[in-house]
This record gives C-alpha cells, sequence and structure tokens, in this order.
C-alpha cells in the first residue's frame, strides 16, 4: 500500500532529519508510529500523505512510483488518503457538519446521499449536539473528533493521524482509538503517529519507532 | 488487538435541518458544491469585495464610454463624409479674353450633361463676396477683382459620376475651370474616422487588460488569503477545477455588480446627453455641439454594445480567475509542493 526504500529526507542544507527509511505499510494493517519529540513522525506522515519528496529513496502509494504520480492523478490518491493533522485543520467558517462532510462535498456528492451517514459519525463521535456550530466555539477534543471524523467519513484506503488523542481524556481516546480500531477492521490502513504509551498499551499493533532520524519495527 | 465491541452512541439524536442542498448554478452549468447552511467553501468575506467591484465598476464606464464615443465619431464622421461626398465644385479663374459669365454658364451645361447629377447651381457676384466676406470685408466690389467664381454642383443620392471625364471636358472646353470633388477633404476625414475609432479600440483593449490584470492580482491575494483553506482541501482530495470554482464565482458575481454599475453609468450618460442635445438643438451653441459631436445619440446598437461589454467583463473576470486559481492549483498538485502542512 504504501512503501518506502532508503529514503532520507532533508530541509534545505541542513542533517538528514530521516535517514535509511525501509519499510511498508501492507493493506488493512495497523501501526503506531512513535519516538520522542522532533524524532520527525510529522516528517515521516507528511512523506507519506505526499506533501513532501524526499531527498533520496523511493516512496511508493498504492503500487505507484510517487514521483510517476501526474497532477491529474494526484487528487484521486489523495482521496484514498484520510489525514489527521495535529492542529486539526478545520475551515473556521463552516460548521462541524460542514467540515466532516466536505471530503464527501468535494467529490461532487449530494448531501442528500451523505446526511445521514456524517450524522450518525458526528453522534458517534460525541459531537451529536455540536454538529451546527463553528469550529472556534469547540474545544480542542472536539476540534480533534471533528478532525478525525472528517479523515474517517469517506472510508479512505490509508489513515494517517498525527498525535489524534493528543487533546482529549484518557476514556475518549480509548473511544477514538476503538473508532480507528473499527475502521481498520473495515479495511483500512491505519498509521497513528503518537507518543502516548498508554494508548498504544491498550492494543496490540505494530510500532514504528523513530528517533534520531532511523526507524526501529517491532512486529 | 482487542476485540471489544464499539460503545453505542450516547450522544441524543439531532435534528438536522431537512432541507435539500441547495443548487448553485453559475457559468457553466449546475453545480452540486452548495452547502446546506448556504455559506460557501471559500468565504465570500475572504476574497476582496467592495474595492474591486468599483475598481471594475471605474473600468466598465470607462470600456463603455470608450465604445459609445467611437460609435458616436463613426457616425459624425460617416455623416460628415456623406455630405461632402454628395456635392463637389467647379471653379473658374477668371480670363481676360473670355466673359465670365459666358464661362459659368458654358461650365453648367457641360457638367449637368454627365450622369449622376443632380443640379447646377452658380454662385453669383453677391454670394461669392459672402464667402469672401470674412477675408475681405464688406462693402466689396467683385467687379474690381480677379476672383474666381463658384459653381456648386449637387449629385444624386448612390450615384457615381465620372469625375475624370467631367475635369477632363472642362479643362479641354472651359478655360481657367477646374474640379473639386473634395477628395482630399474625404480621405482627411475618413483616416480621422478610423484613427479615432483604432485609438477607442486600443483604449478599449487597455482598458480591458487592466482588467484582466486587476482580477489576476486581485485572486493571487485571495488565494494567498485563504491559502490554508485550499490546502485543506487538496487532502481532503477536492481537484482543481472544484478550488477554481469556489474563486470564480466569487469574482464572477464582483464583476457582474461592478461591470452594470460601470456599464449601467456609462448608458445613463449617453440618454442624458443625448436628451441634452435634443433641447438645445434650436440654440446656436446646441447646434455649433451637434454639427461637431453630433446628437450624441449611440443608438440601440451602443446601448447593445454597452450590454455586451458589462458581458464580456464579467466573464472575463470569471474566466482570468479561474485560469489564476488553476495555473497555481496545478503547482499545487504537483507531488511534494504542499509545504504549509
Amino acid at each position: 500500500m504504501i512503501s518506502f526504500e532508503n529514503v532520507g529526507l532533508r530541509y534545505g542544507l541542513g542533517q538528514e532529519v530521516l535517514s535509511d527509511l525501509t519499510f511498508q505499510v501492507a493493506p488493512n494493517s495497523f501501526q503506531f508510529l512513535t519516538g520522542p519529540s522532533g524524532a520527525g513522525k510529522t516528517s515521516l506522515l507528511r512523506l507519506m500523505m505526499l506533501a513532501l519528496k524526499p531527498t533520496r529513496g523511493l516512496v511508493r502509494i498504492f503500487e505507484k512510483n510517487a514521483t510517476e504520480i501526474t497532477r491529474t492523478e494526484m487528487p484521486s490518491i489523495r482521496r484514498r488518503v484520510g489525514v489527521v493533522f495535529q492542529d486539526f485543520r478545520l475551515l473556521s467558517h463552516l460548521t462541524t457538519y460542514e467540515n466532516v462532510a466536505l471530503p464527501l462535498l468535494v467529490r461532487g456528492k449530494e448531501e442528500t446521499s451523505y446526511r445521514s451517514d456524517v450524522t450518525e459519525l458526528l453522534r458517534w463521535v460525541g459531537l451529536g449536539e455540536r454538529m451546527h456550530v463553528l469550529p472556534p466555539v469547540l474545544s480542542g477534543g472536539e476540534k480533534q473528533r471533528a478532525a478525525i471524523a472528517r479523515a474517517l467519513i469517506d472510508q479512505p484506503s490509508v489513515l494517517l493521524a498525527d498525535e489524534p488523542t493528543g487533546n482529549v481524556d484518557p476514556p475518549l481516546a480509548r473511544r477514538l482509538l476503538r473508532l480507528f480500531v473499527e475502521l481498520h477492521r473495515t479495511g483500512t490502513s491505519v498509521i497513528i503517529a503518537t507518543h502516548d504509551l498508554t494508548l498504544m498499551d491498550q492494543i496490540n499493533a505494530r510500532r514504528l519507532v523513530l528517533n534520531e532520524g532511523h526507524l526501529q519495527i517491532y512486529d | 488487538m482487542t476485540d471489544e465491541p464499539l460503545p453505542d452512541p450516547v450522544e441524543k439524536p439531532d435534528d438536522a435541518p431537512d432541507q435539500a442542498a441547495k443548487r448553485d448554478t453559475i457559468a457553466g452549468g449546475a453545480i452540486r458544491y452548495e452547502l446546506r447552511s448556504g455559506r460557501h467553501v471559500v468565504p465570500r468575506e475572504s476574497v476582496a469585495g467592495q474595492a474591486l467591484a468599483i475598481v471594475i465598476a471605474i473600468m466598465a464606464f470607462l470600456a463603455c464610454l470608450t465604445l459609445g464615443a467611437v460609435i458616436s465619431i463613426s457616425d459624425t464622421a460617416g455623416r460628415w463624409q456623406n455630405d461632402i461626398a454628395r456635392e463637389v465644385t467647379v471653379q473658374i479663374k477668371p480670363f481676360e479674353e473670355r466673359a465670365m459669365e459666358e464661362a459659368m454658364d458654358e461650365a453648367a451645361r457641360l457638367v449637368a450633361g454627365f450622369d449622376g447629377i443632380e443640379k447646377v447651381t452658380a454662385l453669383d457676384k453677391k454670394q461669392t463676396a459672402r464667402l469672401l466676406e470674412p477675408w475681405l470685408g464688406s462693402g466689396l466690389d467683385i467687379e474690381e477683382l480677379p476672383v474666381p467664381r463658384l459653381l456648386t454642383v449637387a449629385i444624386k443620392a448612390g450615384a457615381k459620376p465620372d469625375f475624370a471625364a467631367i475635369r477632363a471636358a472642362l479643362e479641354a472646353k472651359v478655360p481657367g475651370a477646374s474640379l473639386d470633388d473634395h477628395r482630399a477633404w474625404v480621405d482627411r476625414l475618413t483616416a480621422m474616422a478610423w484613427t479615432m475609432i483604432a485609438v477607442g479600440l486600443a483604449v478599449l483593449a487597455l482598458v480591458l487588460t487592466a482588467t484582466v490584470l486587476t482580477v489576476v492580482f486581485a485572486t493571487r491575494g485571495a488565494m494567498a488569503g485563504n491559502r490554508e483553506i485550499i490546502e485543506v482541501l487538496h487532502f481532503v482530495g477536492a481537484d482543481g477545477r472544484f478550488i477554481a470554482r469556489q474563486f470564480q464565482r466569487h469574482f464572477l458575481a464582483l464583476a457582474a455588480r461592478g461591470a452594470l454599475a460601470g456599464g449601467g453609468a456609462a448608458a445613463a450618460l449617453f440618454v442624458v446627453l443625448a436628451v441634452w442635445s435634443m433641447i438645445s438643438r434650436a440654440t446656436p451653441q446646441g447646434d455649433q455641439i451637434a454639427a461637431l459631436f453630433g446628437s450624441f445619440s449611440i443608438g440601440w446598437m451602443g446601448y447593445l454594445g454597452i450590454a455586451l461589454v458589462v458581458a464580456a467583463i464579467a466573464l472575463l473576470a470569471a474566466g482570468t480567475s479561474r485560469q489564476t486559481v488553476m495555473a497555481r492549483v496545478s503547482q499545487l498538485e504537483t507531488y511534494g509542493r504542499i509545504q504549509g502542512s
């Protein structure tokens, strides 16, 4: 699904922040990406979501060499990758409902065809009462749940989540984790970047550990 | 992994509004991208608003004014050209060995014999003296001066007399006679009319270019201001056309508003000028202005032209913003080019 071969990344003329990364994200797999702050977790996620190009090495996504993906193919590739950003990236002028429905809206789907799905998912993540309010009035945890719901709504092939439980209390973190697990059961490959050991201990999943730009994998 | 079942939803059902998704129609067909709250994915307030509409209104006003002026000048020049072309002059210089009156009669007879001639009028001594009055003063006795005499020849409408043959016949049979078909004047007027039209079209082109550039800069500004929204749209899988449409709809609405205001103001100005010109027709001042500039009436073609300019400016603005967004978005669609994530 996603494979990295000897991938290295440096910003400008600085030192490599990621070195010799070789790993695969298999279809329908579940893994945590962890490591200390500044280890390069977000950079690695950005490489996986094709927002960054590696300085060296080969990135393949959906059996396609990333450098061979044309501009016209890029939107369809992105539609198969759900992303939860650490800073949520909700559109502040749209309601929670509209933010979550955005991936379906841009695909040109009729609102009547997805209304019940969006409403159901919002209730599931505990935002049923907040679906018609604007993000600025949501708490950090609520924003995070809205961002997660937006990434899940179209059942992506791959879900990349950057600290998705960073702003929620432990019970809600467990609840969200179950949501990711449920998504994984339906066939999505899930990669969760986190340094929350308690969260990782809750399920027995593969761990990709980044340390000083190098990757160790614990299957 | 745990096989723990997912908990049931805890929240009460929300009574979501049951209104159907609104449809939005812009140039290019029905688009299913309206949010049910009526909000826009790219907020209207984030796109340069009032100032851009005013700039476009001014541009449209100038463009329509130029178009009206071109039409008015072209009409006036055409009328002058027509008036002059329907009359030629025969001039007879005085010769001692021949009586002037006889020469004039012979010339008049000769010219009247050609096809396409409606009427030949000889200017008598009084009329000739009146013509010279501005230069030589009143009370002139032209018998004492060797003054050339004139015959005005009216040409039938649509006829094209053989001026070369008339000229040759006059020179052969009436010594001192020459024919002036006003060709030089007509040529100058034609050249002037074309020059004015060319200048008008150049001004029109400049105004439209300035409009395009204004919209390009405004679109770039709007895109810079909405960079985060564009990136989010990208990550959720929006393609360039979807993003371009979000900006295009704003610019089409803004430009249509501005162009309508500008075009409307120009049309109103022409109506006022035409009414004023009609009211002051009998006055000397009004007649002078009418002789120079015509009646300021641009006719239905002129108003149609203004409507077309308004539509062209609105569509041009929408198209320009679309192209600008598409150019920028296609850069973003390149692998590894999104920097803000």
